[in-house]
């Protein structure tokens, strides 16, 4: 017991001791030896964040378009694989939304979606914003509730009224401090009334801010701004999520019916399906992710072969401090621990050095970047037995060297 | 009689340079007992460094055998002479082989780091500072060897040599770098060990340093050319006393 505790514990430490005096005595050396693996490491880490940071952002963008969702573009054809790019042709009218709403089971809710871009004019402010063109359901629909003030109506969409809901940008950038409810907006020199102000939502998945706009009633784009007899996109809640692909099944039969689709013809819409886009773009961050990771660890391995270079140096130079250990009684395999514990100590010095150094470039990019990477525990584990195995792997043969010196060569060495 | 610590039976070693065989040490026959003080003298390049190599268990002979404290040494793998190396032998070198940037006592305490098993790290830093106080040394613990005398340094490499308790002290040249008074001093520490029951060996080219020796073997091309008693054995004490005497001599004849 007591030997075995000797061997396992007490003697590595008592090594350990003598590794780090070592380091210490060749402070700058050691430094610009472990550089190698600080650039490494900082690099995998921060790398990691950013992807991760990156992804997290994505998905929480993917999570801001509401609870089971299902999005239906008009007239983009998948054909061999090639996205046409959606919303090119306009296919979908407000007979197809009213038809969808009618016939499909298990819609909690809908509301078609038509969009333009204008100068909105308020107390003597101009600002050019995107005009939303929605059902009063949308904010059901997109969990997207009004913060004070509330959503036009039923009504408001029969008449086209001439009302509108102002994103909190919108608000801030035309009225200031000013509560902006009951106050006139002017598009295109048509006053609108504002009824209330939408919650802020921040950067949507085009990385547009969704908070800049001003919600109409569809029925008021279409007929007062665009004269555009159909719609860009229909918004539609499904039930549950386990009733996703029975209803995305069900809608995308109805329209092809009702556009006389023939069989052999591709969809002349698209259906997005929340699930869909949260898993394509998990692949893709997780791709740049592991691509970043690997260009990081090319620094890695080039700093595990500059502890190496040392290690070498390091073993020629002490050459005769061996000889005078092995003359006292040190066997090999005590010389090799000692050279083997100097190196894994330096990777761990540079892992440690890398770790914060990573957690600080995360943080700085995060300042930068409109995302905020996120530095994740198993990245930082991963970093650090990266670095610790880069020691042992790269310090192997310089310290086996120095172990198999023959004890009175090394004292003779000048 | 009890055996012989050391027996060398026609040991030799061949070094082998590329074509040609140097035969630095030939064929050595020699017996010592426990408790000599043997002084080993002979021409540069006679061989003593290297049959001083072999007792100490760093080299091989190449022919021969050698039996340490009754062990057949050839058959020994570089482990167990490491082992050997540590508990039984104390060498002492003419450049004193110091850890340059470690303190007297680290350097002290080096032999009991590679000591199994391991001592408590408080009873391995009294041993250290024992073996310091026995050379002399108490004041210089925490000094490192360049801050130290050529023989304070010498000490400090003596201390090590002792500090595991060694039955042989193995010391090639141990004053060949050091002044007149300063070989006195470690001489006499020598003799100091001898007369406390350590073994040991020295290399000297000096005939007045080989006489506080007990016995002086005579080397010549790899060979033992002689080997006797010391006729006119100096001791360390009388021989400080003169050197104080003659010295005060000489400030009193020195012109004013
Ligand atoms: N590593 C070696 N390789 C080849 N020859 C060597 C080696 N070491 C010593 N020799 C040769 O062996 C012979 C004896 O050398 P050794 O060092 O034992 O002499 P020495 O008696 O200690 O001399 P000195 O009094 O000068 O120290 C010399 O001729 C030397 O050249
Ligand atoms: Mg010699």
């Amino acid at each position: 017991m007591i030997p075995l505790l000797q061997a396992l514990v007490l003697r590595p430490l008592l090594t350990a001791m003598i590794a780090l005096r070592a380091l210490r005595r060749n402070a700058l050396r050691s430094i610009l030896t472990a550089l190698g693996i600080i650039i490494g490491v900082a690099s995998v880490v921060a790398m990691v964040a950013v992807g991760n940071g990156a992804r997290d952002k994505i998905q929480g963008e993917v999570a801001a378009l509401g609870q089971n969702i299902l999005l239906v573009f008009p007239g983009s054809k998948r054909s061999a694989g090639v996205n046409a790019g959606m919303g090119t042709a306009a296919s979908i009218t407000l007979q197809d939304t009213e038809a969808v709403r009618r016939e499909v089971r298990d819609i909690a809710g809908l509301s078609p979606e038509v969009w333009t871009s204008a100068q909105a004019i308020a107390s003597g402010r101009n600002w050019s914003t995107t005009i939303s063109g929605v059902d009063p359901e949308y904010i059901s629909v997109r969990d997207w509730p009004v913060a004070r003030g509330a959503m036009f109506t039923e009504r408001d969409v029969r008449s086209a009224a001439k009302v509108a809901v102002i994103g909190s940008k919108t608000a801030n950038e035309l009225f200031g401090a000013i509560n902006p409810i009951g106050q006139t907006v002017r598009i295109n020199n048509i006053p609108f009334i504002i009824t209330g102000q939408l919650s802020s939502k921040g950067a949507g998945l085009g990385g547009d801010n969704q908070d800049d706009r001003l919600v109409l009633p569809y029925t008021t784009v279409m007929k007062r701004l665009t004269g555009e007899k159909t719609v860009k996109l229909l918004n539609i809640k499904i039930t549950s999520a386990d009733r996703m692909e029975t209803a995305q099944a069900q809608i995308r039969a109805l329209l092809r019916q009702r556009h006389r689709t023939p069989a052999a013809d591709p969809d002349d819409f698209n259906i997005l399906n929340q699930k869909e886009i949260a898993e394509k773009v998990a692949s893709i961050t997780g791709i740049i992710t592991l691509m970043l990771g690997a260009i990081a660890s090319m620094s890695l391995l080039v700093g595990g072969i500059g502890i190496m270079n040392i290690m070498l140096v390091s073993v020629t130079e002490r050459t005769r401090e061996i000889g005078i250990r092995m003359a006292v009684g040190a066997q090999g395999s005590a010389i090799l621990l000692q050279f083997l514990i100097e190196a894994v100590t330096l990777s761990l010095l540079g892992g440690t050095l890398g770790v914060l150094g990573g957690m600080g470039t995360a943080h700085a990019i995060g300042k930068v970047a409109n995302f905020q990477p996120v530095v994740t525990a198993d990245s930082v584990i991963l970093a650090f037995s990266v670095s610790c195995a880069i020691g042992i792997f790269f310090g192997f043969y310089p310290a086996r060297k120095a172990s198999q010196l023959d004890p009175i060569d090394a004292l003779r060495y000048e | 009689m009890s055996s012989p610590i050391i027996q060398l039976d026609r040991t030799a070693r061949v070094y082998r340079t590329g074509d040609v065989d140097v035969h630095a040490v030939r064929s050595v026959s020699l017996n010592i007992q426990r408790g000599e003080f043997v002084a080993i003298m002979g021409s540069s390049g006679s061989g003593k460094s290297t049959l001083m190599n072999i007792l100490g268990c760093l080299d091989r002979a190449t022919a021969g055998a050698y039996h340490l404290d009754g062990v057949n040494i050839s058959s020994l793998t570089r482990r167990q002479l490491a082992t050997l190396r540590n508990r039984k032998l104390g060498f002492v070198f003419q450049n004193f082989n110091l850890l340059s940037r470690t303190t007297a006592l680290e350097n002290v305490e080096l032999p009991m780091f590679y000591r199994k098993p391991l001592m408590a790290l408080r009873s391995q830093r009294q041993r250290a500072m024992q073996a310091l106080e026995r050379v002399g040394l108490a004041d210089r613990l925490h000094h490192r060897p360049n801050q130290l005398s050529g023989g304070q340094q010498q000490r400090i490499a003596i201390a090590r040599a002792l500090v595991n308790e060694p039955e042989l002290v193995l010391a090639d040249e141990p004053t060949g770098n050091l002044d007149t008074r300063t070989s006195i001093d470690i001489m006499g520490l020598f003799q100091e060990l001898n007369d406390s029951g350590i073994t040991i060996v020295m290399v000297t080219h000096e005939l007045d340093i080989a006489s506080y020796c007990k016995r002086m073997v005579i080397m010549r091309d790899g060979n033992v050319i002689s080997d006797t008693p010391t006729t006119h054995r100096r001791m360390a004490d009388e021989e400080r006393a003169r050197l104080n005497e003659a010295e005060r001599d000489a400030s009193l004849d020195s012109p004013p």
